[in-house]
């Protein structure tokens, strides 16, 4: 799925996308992972590499499904909405929404199911509060278009945009513990950890955040 | 293109038509004598019975590089050799073979011929041993699930006590999912392909038109055809000719012959074969009861209807891969209409609801449910990348880093 021009996303220096190496340090070696919306599999692949992990995926688009299919990763075809009712509780050790969230229908029944089938979930979005977007509704008056949200209003996946702040406040109304959480700027370095959430939500392009359910 | 032919009935005498049920060429050969016998879902047991598979590739010291190969309702043990009968090419040399998807330079590769089939294992056709005479209809019904476990006492045979996978489209697919379901610690990995978990009341349908047609034709003699030297010829070139129909679509059929006349110019106003589809059909009917058995295909149509896994696992198909240690991949094609997609996905959330490993990829094309028999390059690397990952976990040696 290109819900994002993930091609504009900074790389480390080994070639791995900096948002994919953040997730991927954050997940226990050998645990059970499901990614959901897992595009081309390069996350998957990277975990499995990195991490020896037991990984499964979901894609919505046929041709990444077949794409990963053909690399040996075991992904099927579905749609992150309807299909993640099918598995059973605690399944995975975590489960993963990497640049999702924001083209769900229904990103907080998402996420309900992801914390129901894994014991962690870890989600990674584009920050909506970012000031670059912020100034472009403000001064041009328009849509907001950024490198990695290339798309126009009338053609875009991305139908639940969100902000920094915005996420936080929706992992407090389900009750989820905010285990871990770092924001990267546009050149993929993640921002100072003492920082208020504030200068967060101001300047950083993405955020990742590791939960857990608040037993 | 395809030769008009009018559906005559040649009689080829009875005898004849039995060698190759007893005695198949170009196929090994394992006879299972009174003290193995197959115990048959319909309560009796079938002994003696005998097995007809070839096999391609090498076995590899740690007996670890086995595939299961799985043949559809028509098919045969001949998977990537040329036919005995018709002469022709294998019925799946685009997928198995050397450096092909199913590599047989790095695979084992067996193909059995399914009970109740014609071309060698113990069948309709086949001789009973206790009368002399060949079965017919004293043959008893088989199921999916009596396949597999005949295919099971053939591993045993051959001493392989884990496939690293099994492959099949179709009843194969089928017989795929009922060995996962029987043998979970015996399948490594597993392919069905264009299948389901259950014989559609439509399929059904389908079959029974087919087998009405073959107990239509007065030369069946209520299934004692072989012994009074006739053949339903045209009986079941009518059952293949409509079920050639579903394995294709209304798009792939419109684009290989539209509305095109055969041979001429204009209608003929007669019942001849004007059009090219009808040409086509009946040379697909009459080529086909060359080589197969109308009683067989009675058979074999039945044991597809009586599928269900989820009846023989108090009516949950997840409790058949409950704790499965299987690799899937499952694989459906758009335009099949026959097993479409939606019953594949029902099989992927199934395991997903069991927790297995699976991996599930729909494929556009127009070609319907044949299409797992033809050149579909997505289907290849799909099959190829799913092997070669599970061959990596399996420690296969000569997997591929791609």
């Amino acid at each position: 799925m290109s819900n994002l021009a993930v091609s504009h996303i900074a790389r480390n220096g080994g070639g791995a996308r900096v948002d994919l190496v953040l997730v991927a340090e954050m997940v226990e070696r050998g645990a059970r992972v499901l990614d959901v919306g897992c595009g081309d599999g390069e996350l998957l692949r990277l975990l499995a590499e990195s991490r020896g992990v037991d990984g499964r995926g979901i894609e919505l688009s046929r041709e990444g499904v077949n794409e990963c299919v053909a690399k040996g990763l075991a992904v099927i075809q579905g749609d992150a909405d309807t299909d993640l009712a099918d598995y059973p509780d605690d399944a995975f050790d975590y489960v993963i929404l990497s640049q999702t969230l924001q083209a769900t229908r229904h990103p907080r029944t998402v996420l309900e199911h992801m914390l129901r089938i894994g014991r962690r979930a870890i989600v990674s979005f584009p920050n909506f509060g970012h000031w670059r977007v912020r100034l472009q509704l403000l001064f041009a008056g328009h849509m907001p278009r950024t490198n990695i949200l290339p798309f126009s209003w009338y053609d875009t996946p991305n139908i639940h945009h969100c902000t920094i702040k915005d996420f936080r406040q929706l992992c407090s109304e389900i009750a989820v513990e905010m285990e871990k959480a770092v924001a990267l700027n546009a050149w993929g370095s993640p921002l100072r950890l003492n920082a208020p959430w504030w200068f967060w939500n101001l300047f950083g392009e993405q955020a990742v955040f590791l939960l857990s359910r608040k037993d | 293109m395809v030769d008009v032919q009018p559906l005559k009935s040649e009689t080829v005498p009875g005898d004849e038509r039995g060698r190759e049920a007893d005695a198949p060429r170009d196929s090994l050969v394992v006879r299972f004598g009174a003290d193995k016998p197959l115990k048959l879902d319909a309560g009796v047991e079938l002994t003696p019975f005998q097995i007809a598979y070839k096999t391609y590739g090498t076995l590899n010291a740690a007996r670890s590089n086995a595939i299961l190969v799985c043949h559809a309702l028509t098919g045969d043990q001949h998977v990537a050799s040329e036919h005995p009968v018709t002469g022709k090419g294998g019925w799946w040399e685009t997928m198995v073979g050397p450096g092909k998807p199913i590599d047989t330079e790095r695979y084992f590769v067996i193909c059995p011929n399914v009970v109740g089939a014609c071309m060698g294992t113990s069948g309709p056709s086949s001789t009973n041993a206790a009368s002399g005479k060949p079965w017919g209809l004293e043959f008893p019904v088989i199921t999916i699930r009596d396949m597999v476990r005949a295919q099971a006492m053939l591993l045993d045979h051959l001493g392989i006590d884990t496939l690293f996978s099994v492959a099949g489209g179709s009843m194969g697919g089928m017989q795929v999912l009922q060995w996962a379901a029987s043998y979970p610690q015996r399948v490594f990995s597993a392919l069905p392909i264009a299948c389901a978990t259950r014989h559609s009341a439509q399929n059904i349908a389908f079959h029974e038109v087919g087998r009405q047609a073959i107990m239509a034709d007065p030369e069946w003699r209520g299934g004692r055809y072989l012994l009074e030297d006739t053949n339903p010829r045209r009986g079941l070139a009518v059952a293949r000719m409509g079920a050639h129909i579903t394995y294709l679509s209304d798009a792939a059929l419109h684009r290989k012959f539209g509305r095109k006349f055969q041979d001429r110019e204009n209608p003929t106003f007669s019942f001849d074969a004007d059009f090219e589809v009808e040409s086509y059909l009946r040379h697909q009917g009459i080529s086909f009861v060359e080589r197969f058995d109308a009683n067989s295909y009675l058979y074999l149509t039945r044991a597809m209807d009586y599928f269900d896994l989820a009846a023989d696992y108090v009516g949950l198909v997840a409790n058949a891969f409950r704790n499965s240690p299987t690799r899937f991949c499952i694989i459906s094609f758009t335009s099949d209409w026959l097993f479409p997609t939606a019953e594949s996905r029902e099989i992927v959330h199934a395991l997903n609801a069991a927790g297995a490993r699976v991996s599930f990829a729909e494929i556009v094309t127009d070609k319907g449910h044949d299409a797992f028999l033809l050149e579909e390059p997505e289907l290849f690397a799909i099959v190829r990348g799913f092997l070669d990952g599970a061959g990596k976990a399996r420690g296969l040696n000569g997997a591929s880093a791609r």
